[in-house]
């Protein structure tokens, strides 16, 4: 990447404080392989702002001024650093830099295959190993009695975005497998993705049937019928299509389309109202923009707010989870799942539906579970979704933003039932981003697998794990009654917020707000040091010290400053 | 007088009450000249439920057959529903109640009948005097003095009957501004700044009037009050043109050729039936649960409530900062004085002095700068969101200062010693109290109507050991620095604790807070 740096260092830079255009700080300006690196020139706080390449999605370059030029820099986790350079020369050699270093052409470009993978080897196969998936469907009482492992898929022939290991109703035959894989969207066959053991009811994944006008499937039709049998006390499942009516009938032009009712005996069509990616990605441009005003009125606020529609889409992808989490744990109705693939709006009602169902998604480890299934194994398009590669900018799109913030919507409506604060889901959001981890690279297992990430690269989960300290909720605990069994969300309009923390991040030349839960974070961590004094006292632990601090092993410096 | 008159049918039996978060109940109904009481016996267990009838703020009757139902729209927001059996008996309980909710007359009213064992008449009425204030604030007694001059409340009848003014003003001055000021109200001291001895002053606007009449000791009261640091800033609480426009009925602004050493800035804060008919938009858009996210925020912005918590809270920032960053002497007021200038002084204050962040600072400053200031409580809140009656001079400039002033708290959780159900009790005696205290329009009409001696005081009652506990910051830090609110759109939010107030949302909100209360005292008690 070196030989994409045009100037590597440029002297007496101003970084300009976007609410405060007047307080500047002057320092130099470095340019490395991975990061773009300021530090001020004050010799007494010397701080440092640095931005991950592979975080930058664009820098502009307003008209050039008599004190220089201005270049400003978005991040993709909405951050806008400005930076006012004297010579104009070297503003356009630094611009020119970083759009090429902020695309890289192929992964080996990217951060977490630049580095040696055997300087850790230890440490990185650690970090792999400290998920299992697979102990998580045992954890949800799968295998069993009603839904088996099928090794169909086990080289990625039937479905090649699928994971290796699918589960399936006991009662599918190999070739009903095979043929509602093959009357189905890039052969993405329903296959269990949830399973609640207080009802017995399931949720299954699938994308569109390919059934245009009138083209009809017996294997598929049976496999839905097997669904339904394995769950032996209800007698039909709904058919979630997250997509509006109108999308869904278009699609049958294409031979795509939905399922038939009067061919598919015993199931509940229901349409919900996802609109697609090309949506998302205009409406998450304007909230950005609202977000990025410098000085609205209240008006221009809500105004923006409103026309964004983002609020809107929010609330549309938590309804389609409240109604599947309802169905399965009310009801005791099994639910399949699609949209046109499968892999963005199903991935995005499966996983808020089981946030809902289930108290151990809200804990850390849960969710990284649930985000390793229901988005990473099944075949979210990581890579293209989220811009990693230069590539088609039509298949970028904000669709695990907007689980996450589902996520954060839920955690203000109740407070104490997650296990973490908004500040993992921030750094979660910024992870699928920045590619210093290989978790998120590719856009598919298989994928992953024939690049041998595990082998080249460390894994994200691990690192989160041990930084949980700083991720965790303090008003969350395991025995509240908000804690237990399923969350019923109000999902109001008035009940849904702008997320500040994410699209608002600015008023750095505020004094630090102090916010309850910091405050009763320091209480704690006050408690336990008086605690550990004490102990301390009373008997001294082999080595001398009793507690040796966590050590901070992060690959890279964080950015500090611009946080 | 006799309520009973009034009451036709005092009592009812196998009415159902239909009420948030309960279960439909079914039991008695009883009127009686305050109350309805609903009561239901349930084998040995017995539930009462008590509504003061001045809370109900509007009352929709819709007959069914034979029976008859009625909705009471309260003014704590909560709405309520009534199945009667028997049109007549519908009929009759509905008149009573629209009768006796809407009593005009002082002594008529509920406080004057509310004897509770727990409190005697006895106690102290109020927090504080004119005189403790006074005699407190030594380092500003060498410029300043306590004056009388309005102690039969003839000079100026909303004000209170003790002052402070400059002390090289006297009293004889005093009545001659008096007369050039609308109602009055000649400028006071609100707020003496300790660290540099700026002052916040107070008044009604100048009459001037189209002939742009002048007055000499009005300019000379000015003048002794920045006597030495040379410059003041005036607030009018209007826009430019709405100051210019005020002097064809009689009013005015002080222009720059009088007034040379102050100069003047102008905000237009909005008030009357404008602040009225916001809050009705945003409460209807509250209570309308059916329409879609976009309808709502269209909706909530139609309402201009936030708007209108912004513009205060900028001016009040504006305002503290002149005399803290500054270093200015400030005069504000709008037109009356009695409204939309209590609301930026007192919310400055909060800003600038940590003594009024407290539980009894806070209640204070309200006794200060709202009862004895002078804002018409009566007429301001004799009706809120839900009334069908025509507006009149209802306006909820009190409510949105608790906004604000929650605002301001959700800001910063660990500035103020008070907790937000306190805010909320406040919003609601506000408009119907067992308490005298927010009845009448000033000191004057309190003091003439025996308000002091025939009813409780609820400042005196919210500051006894239980109470103070269940309204007080657990998270409580108190600093001495100001706490500059932010007032970008995106740091303000709607007070959902209030305006919410009857859904489940609040209730999962509430719970969280009270859990997080526990927290604090359990660690705090381990370390």
């Amino acid at each position: 990447m070196m030989e994409h740096i045009r100037t590597p260092k440029v002297e007496n830079v101003r970084l300009i404080d976007r609410t405060a255009p007047r307080k500047a700080t002057v320092g130099t300006l470095y340019l490395s392989a991975t990061h773009t690196i300021f530090v001020e020139n004050n010799p007494e706080t010397r701080r440092e702002t640095w931005v991950l390449h592979s975080m930058v999605a664009s820098v502009e370059r307003p008209p050039t001024t008599p004190s220089g030029s201005h270049l400003v820099v978005h991040t993709k986790n909405f951050q806008v650093v400005q930076l006012l350079i004297p010579q104009e020369r070297d503003a356009m050699d630094v611009q020119a830099s970083l759009a090429r270093l902020s695309r890289p052409e192929k992964y080996s470009e990217l951060y977490c295959l630049s580095i040696n993978p055997n300087a850790n080897k230890e440490e990185r196969e650690e970090s792999w190993s400290f998920l299992d998936l697979q102990a998580d469907y045992r954890r949800m009482g799968v295998p069993n009695n009603l839904w088996v492992s099928t090794p169909a898929n086990s080289e990625y022939r039937v479905c090649d975005t699928y994971p290796s290991e699918l589960f399936v109703p006991k009662s599918a035959t190999p070739p009903v497998i095979v043929g509602s894989s093959k009357f189905r969207s890039r052969g993405r066959l329903p296959v269990l993705t949830y399973f609640h053991q207080d009802t017995l009811a399931a949720i299954c994944r699938c994308s569109q049937p390919l059934s245009g006008f009138s083209a009809r499937s017996q294997d598929d039709e049976q496999m839905l019928e097997a669904i339904m049998k394995s769950n032996p006390s209800s007698d039909y499942i709904y058919v979630v299509d997250t997509r509006p009516k109108l999308n869904a009938m278009a699609n049958r032009a294409a031979g795509k389309g939905y399922e038939n009712e009067d061919h598919y005996t015993n199931i509940k069509l229901q349409f919900i109202g996802i609109e697609n990616i090309h949506v998302m990605r205009n409406s998450q441009q304007k909230i950005i923009d609202v977000g990025e005003l410098k000085t609205p009125s209240m008006g221009d606020f809500l105004l923006g707010l409103e026309s964004s529609g983002w609020l809107k889409h929010i609330k549309a992808v938590l309804d389609a989870g409240v109604f599947i989490a309802k169905a399965v744990a009310e009801e005791g109705i099994s639910v399949v799942v699609h949209c046109s693939d499968g892999w963005d709006r199903t991935a995005q009602a499966c996983s808020v539906a089981s946030v809902l169902l289930e108290p151990y998604y809200r804990t850390m480890k849960g969710l990284m579970l649930l985000i390793e299934r229901d988005w990473v194994s099944f075949g979210h398009k990581f890579s293209h979704r989220y811009n990693h590669l230069e590539g088609d900018s039509k298949e970028v799109s904000p669709v695990i933003d907007q689980f996450l913030e589902c996520v954060w919507q839920l955690s203000e409506q109740f407070p104490c039932a997650f296990e973490f604060n908004e500040r993992f889901l921030v750094q979660l959001h910024r992870h699928v981003y920045s590619c210093q981890y290989g978790n998120f690279l590719g856009n598919s297992q298989k994928e992953r697998r024939d690049m041998g990430l595990r082998e080249r690269t460390h894994s994200l989960w691990h690192q989160l794990w041990k930084d949980r300290a700083q991720y965790a909720n303090p008003l969350y605990r395991a025995d509240h009654t908000q804690t237990q069994g399923m969350l019923r969300p109000n999902t109001s309009p008035y009940c849904f917020k702008m997320w500040k923390g994410m699209y608002n991040r600015v008023e750095k030349s505020a004094p630090p707000r102090q916010t309850p839960t910091d405050l009763l974070t320091a209480v704690r961590e006050e408690t336990q040091q008086l605690e550990e004094e004490l102990t301390n006292h009373q008997e001294v632990a082999p080595g001398g010290t009793a507690n040796p601090g966590t050590k901070q092993e992060d690959c890279s410096p964080e950015e500090g400053g611009s946080n | 007088m006799e309520f009973s008159e009034h009451i036709k049918t005092a009592n009812v039996e196998d009415v159902v009450l239909r009420r948030p978060f309960h279960p439909p109940m079914q039991g008695t109904l009883c009127v009686t000249g305050h109350h309805l009481l609903f009561s239901n016996r349930d084998g040995d267990s017995s539930r009462l439920v008590l509504l003061l009838l001045r809370n109900i703020d509007a009352i929709e009757k819709r007959p069914s057959g034979s029976s008859g139902t009625i909705t009471l729209k309260c003014k704590d927001l909560c709405v309520l529903q009534l199945d009667i059996p028997g049109m007549e008996e519908c009929l009759n309980i509905a008149r009573s109640i629209e009768y006796l909710s809407s009593l005009d007359i002082v002594s008529d009213m509920y406080p004057f009948f509310y004897r509770p064992l727990k409190l005697s008449l006895q106690d102290q009425w109020g927090l504080s005097s004119a005189e403790q204030n006074y005699a407190q604030m030594e380092e500003l007694q060498d410029r300043w003095r306590l004056s009388h001059v309005n102690k039969d409340y003839s000079v100026c009848p909303s004000y209170p009957p003790a002052v402070i003014v400059p002390h090289s003003i006297d009293d004889e001055t005093l009545v001659k501004v008096a007369k050039f000021r609308q109602g009055g109200r000649f400028p006071v001291l609100c707020y003496y700044h300790r660290k540099n001895g700026m002052v916040i002053m107070r008044s009604s606007q100048p009459l001037t009037g189209a002939n742009r009449k002048r007055c000499r000791e009005d300019e000379l009261l000015l003048q002794a009050v920045i006597d030495g640091s040379g410059l003041g800033y005036i607030i009018d609480t209007r826009s430019n043109q709405q100051a210019q426009q005020a002097r064809m009925t009689g009013g005015g602004f002080e222009s720059k050729s009088s007034y040379s050493c102050w100069k003047r800035l102008h905000r237009q804060l909005e008030r009357g039936k404008v602040l009225q008919e916001s809050l009705i938009k945003l409460v209807e858009a509250c209570g309308d649960h059916s329409h879609s996210v976009d309808r709502w925020l269209s909706k909530l912005e139609n309402s201009k409530w936030l708007s209108h918590v912004h513009t205060a809270l900028a001016t009040a920032g504006l305002l503290a900062e002149c005399v803290e960053r500054d270093g200015h002497s400030v005069l504000v007021h709008g037109s009356e004085g009695t409204d939309t200038t209590l609301l930026v002084s007192s919310l400055a204050q909060l800003i600038l002095d940590p003594k009024t962040r407290t539980l009894a600072g806070f209640l204070g400053l309200l006794e200060r700068e709202w009862l004895l200031a002078g804002h018409p409580f009566q007429q301001r809140c004799a009706h809120s969101a839900y009334s069908h009656a025509r507006l009149r001079l209802e306006a909820p400039v009190f409510v949105l200062l608790l906004d604000c002033v929650w605002q301001l708290a959700r800001q910063f959780p660990l500035a103020m010693g008070f907790s937000e159900p306190l805010l909320l009790r406040l919003a609601m005696e506000v408009y119907a109290s067992d308490y005298g205290t927010f009845l009448c329009n000033s000191d004057q009409e309190r003091c003439a109507a025996g308000v002091k001696e025939r009813t409780h005081c609820l400042f005196q009652f919210l500051l006894k050991p239980s109470e103070r506990e269940r309204y007080s910051n657990p998270l409580y830090e108190p600093t001495e620095l100001a706490i500059w609110p932010s007032v970008q759109p995106q740091s303000l939010q709607l007070w959902r604790g209030l305006f919410l107030r009857w859904t489940q949302h609040a209730v999962h909100l509430e719970k969280a807070q009270e859990e997080l209360r526990n927290l604090v005292i359990e660690c705090r008690g381990a370390s």
